[in-house]
């Protein structure tokens, strides 16, 4: 699907997604790549300018945001402040029309559940920022939805409640069963919690997968460059051989993983995790070996972080472990590094 | 006490002093003049202070009738006498000219002995303890008198006190009258206002800025020239009549009587208080983040339902403040019902004016007012205690 506000500007473009049932998928992208803008039509208070939506083969177009039984946790916890944390939850029920006792032990059940029983009578002002964020979970969890829509619902909460709350969603992820969709702009978090990650860019998917597969083996730069660390190194592509290319690069050529799209003549950048990089290898034992400036190092106990001068590229990171020699380095020295041709993969070129 | 303290207390006393001077002083002066009154005391001030020790239960004693036989024909060549005998004359008919003729005659009767005898002579009510007691009441410095009258009420010669004949009765019919017509036109600033304040609040930024012009510039024009806008469009020969004739639903003799009556003070009132409801209201709707409504949805709930479980009583506090500015606006209303309500749609406002201005009868004007401000804070303090003032928001 496609969506543009408008008519100009597209905000999301040709959207293709499948959520499995019971899955948590989270949708990881920098601020204004349509993220919450996905959501919103997923809920029903967007429609898609192009496109269908469909939740069990069932196309939810001219379905209200109402009828959708959709969960929605929104990022700022949209509570009603003028009804109880009780009444919160029963809301969802009582305009369902359910009775009074069974809405009281769903009421219950929701609460216990986020670990906020106990709290019914509070107004949600004289709540903490985490005790609302776990009402806002309940009230979108009460009314037993199969889809739960999570926007940014940890992006106002101090870093411990946030790790609290991260596992405590992913535990009750795991007891209910229940679909989630969950928009983050934090990587971490995305990849702790998801199952897969789908990674946006100016309103389209980068990259769909597990978080490992999206570590180990990014198929696009601006997943590696976004997921954890990357030295991305500018190259051009000269051979192709057997999922394995030559890249020639400033000052030499480079041995690197192979991605289906690119041919030889084509400009790519190579992506080399910094913790692959090996200090002083044994000759031939890597298909990459170079010789490298140290520009200075950072001792940060159990690795040491430093920044080498490689290909005319003065910000090319390797994390060493903190073992015997490795502390010896001092700027100016030239060392040898390598690295294997399967811990480097050519990507796409993008302008940086 | 420590500098500190003395220099803030240095600095907040002119604002003191300026709130006291210009707000609290007039207001006090004008409140007592509903129950503390010299002017009539000052006519007779040695017969008063004789009558002081007086027990009211036989004839005063001779001293009073000699401080009388003098103060009278003096206050008669000042000019004053008429106070006393317009205000004896209220509780007692025929008290008027009973000390008329007395200041005239008392100078050409001749001495019988005693004062008492010579005024007897005059006059034989003199010889009734009556006559004194409506003296001393009608020349007292404390009096209730003006209350009881504003409230339609009589004291009885007995010294009991009487509602009057309901043809007599003007302020209390006024008073409910202006009480119904502010809580009237709170209504319909409120039926009115709020969808318009609704609308301006969910409108993109260019159209809302628009709207809010919209409803700013009446509210900054001049009160005279929008209240004579509205005779314009409404008198007899006015737009709107006019314009019904023209289209055939009215006959030139049956055209319609909507200014100089109740219909008047109606609408232009809800048209020049209207702001007054639609900007704390518009303000609340404002600070209602829009994922309440969305919320609300998401949670299953229909718009119908949205609204009135989730966003109607999130603009309560709007809606109190807004009520209570039009209501306290609308209940000392003066100007529009005087231009355009004619005879029927006048209020209590325009009979204080009446009598600062025309009748001169402060006393009776400071009652009236007193008791619309005791009307007022009544119903702050019944408000407050239904709605409760902290939640107020005013924009
Ligand atoms: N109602 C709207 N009308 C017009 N443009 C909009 C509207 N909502 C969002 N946009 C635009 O769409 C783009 C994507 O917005 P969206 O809120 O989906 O981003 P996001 O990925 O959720 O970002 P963030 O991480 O900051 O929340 C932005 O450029 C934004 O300006
Ligand atoms: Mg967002």
């Amino acid at each position: 699907m496609s969506k543009t506000y408008d008519g100009e500007h597209w905000i999301v473009e040709g959207l293709d997604l499948t959520v499995q049932r019971g899955e948590f998928l989270t949708l990881l992208g920098p601020s204004g790549s349509g993220k919450t803008t996905c959501l919103m039509m997923l809920a029903g208070f967007e429609a898609p300018t192009r496109g269908d939506i469909r939740i069990a083969e069932q196309s939810v177009q001219g379905i209200a945001a109402d009828k959708r039984g959709i969960g929605v946790v929104f990022q700022n916890y949209a509570l009603f402040p003028h009804m109880t944390v009780g009444g919160n939850l029963s809301f969802p029920l009582e305009v369902r029309g359910m009775d009074k006792s069974k809405r009281r032990s769903r009421v219950q059940q929701a609460l216990s559940l986020v670990r906020m029983s106990g709290f019914e009578e509070r107004l949600p002002q004289a709540l903490s920022g985490g005790q609302q964020q776990r009402v806002a979970i309940a009230r979108a969890l009460v009314f037993e939805p199969e889809l739960v829509l999570m926007d940014e619902p940890l992006g106002a909460l101090d870093r411990r409640l946030r790790e609290e709350l991260q596992f405590e969603i992913r535990r009750i992820h795991r007891e209910l069963g229940v679909t989630i969709v969950y928009v983050t702009h934090d990587q971490q978090e995305a990849m702790v919690m998801s199952d897969r990650v789908a990674v946006f860019s100016q309103g389209r998917i980068e990259q769909i997968a597990s978080p490992e597969v999206l570590y180990e083996e990014p198929t696009r730069s601006f997943v590696a460059r976004f997921i954890g660390e990357n030295n991305l190194v500018k190259g051009e592509i000269s051979h192709v051989k057997r999922g394995v290319c030559t890249v020639q690069v400033e000052g030499g050529s480079m041995t690197a993983a192979h991605l289906g799209d690119l041919a030889p003549g084509d400009r790519t950048l190579v992506a080399v995790r910094p913790e692959r990089i090996q200090l002083r290898p044994q000759t031939g034992a890597y298909a990459n070996e170079f010789i490298a400036k140290v520009e200075d190092v950072t001792f940060l106990g159990d690795h040491l972080r430093v920044r080498f001068n490689l290909f005319g590229h003065a910000q090319f990171i390797a994390k060493l472990p903190n073992i015997v020699g490795h502390g010896a380095l001092l700027p100016g020295d030239e060392v040898r590094l390598g690295w294997a041709a399967l811990d480097c993969r050519a990507l796409n070129f993008e302008d940086t | 006490m420590p500098h500190a303290r003395l220099v803030s207390l240095a600095l907040v006393l002119p604002l003191f002093a300026f709130v006291g001077v210009t707000f609290v002083a007039p207001l006090a002066s004008l409140l007592s003049k509903s129950a503390y009154e010299t002017r009539i005391h000052d006519v007779i001030p040695e017969t008063m202070d004789v009558l002081a020790a007086w027990d009211g239960q036989d004839l005063p004693p001779e001293a009073a009738f000699a401080a009388i036989a003098k103060e009278l024909p003096s206050a008669r060549a000042n000019r004053t006498l008429l106070r006393l005998s317009g205000a004896a004359n209220r509780l007692q008919s025929g008290m008027r000219s009973l000390i008329t003729r007395t200041a005239q005659r008392v100078p050409r009767t001749e001495f019988a002995g005693t004062w008492r005898e010579t005024l007897a002579e005059i006059d034989e009510d003199w010889a009734d303890v009556q006559t004194w007691i409506i003296i001393e009441s009608a020349a007292a410095k404390f009096t209730l008198r003006h209350y009881l009258q504003a409230l339609d009420l009589e004291a009885q010669p007995d010294g009991s006190i009487k509602a009057r004949p309901q043809q007599e009765r003007v302020y209390m019919p006024l008073l409910w009258r202006t009480l119904l017509v502010s809580l009237s036109v709170t209504l319909l600033c409120f039926l009115i206002g709020y969808p318009i304040a609704m609308l301006i609040a969910d409108a993109p930024p260019r159209r809302r800025n628009l709207l809010l012009l919209l409803v700013l510039i009446p509210f900054w024009t001049s009160l005279l020239v929008r209240t004579t806008a509205w005779i314009v469009l409404l008198q007899r020969q006015g737009v709107i009549n006019d314009f019904l004739v023209t289209l055939g639903f009215l006959r030139d003799d049956t055209r319609l009587e909507m200014i100089y009556n109740m219909t008047g003070t109606f609408v232009a009132m809800t048209h020049v208080l209207l702001p007054f409801m639609v900007l704390p209201l518009y303000s609340v709707m404002r600070s209602i983040p829009q994922n309440q409504l969305r919320a609300s949805a998401s949670l299953g709930a229909t718009p119908i339902q949205g609204f009135v479980r989730v966003y109607f009583p999130q603009t309560l506090p709007g809606i109190g403040a807004g009520a209570l500015l039009v209501f306290i606006l609308a209940i000392g209303y003066y100007i529009t019902p005087a231009l355009v309500g004619g005879s029927s749609g006048q209020l209590i406002a325009n009979m204080i004016a009446y009598h600062v201005q025309t009748s001169l009868n402060w006393g009776l004007a400071a009652a009236l007012s007193s008791i619309l401000l005791v009307a007022v804070i009544v119903l702050y303090l019944l408000f407050n205690r239904l709605v409760g003032i902290d939640r107020m928001r005013l924009g």
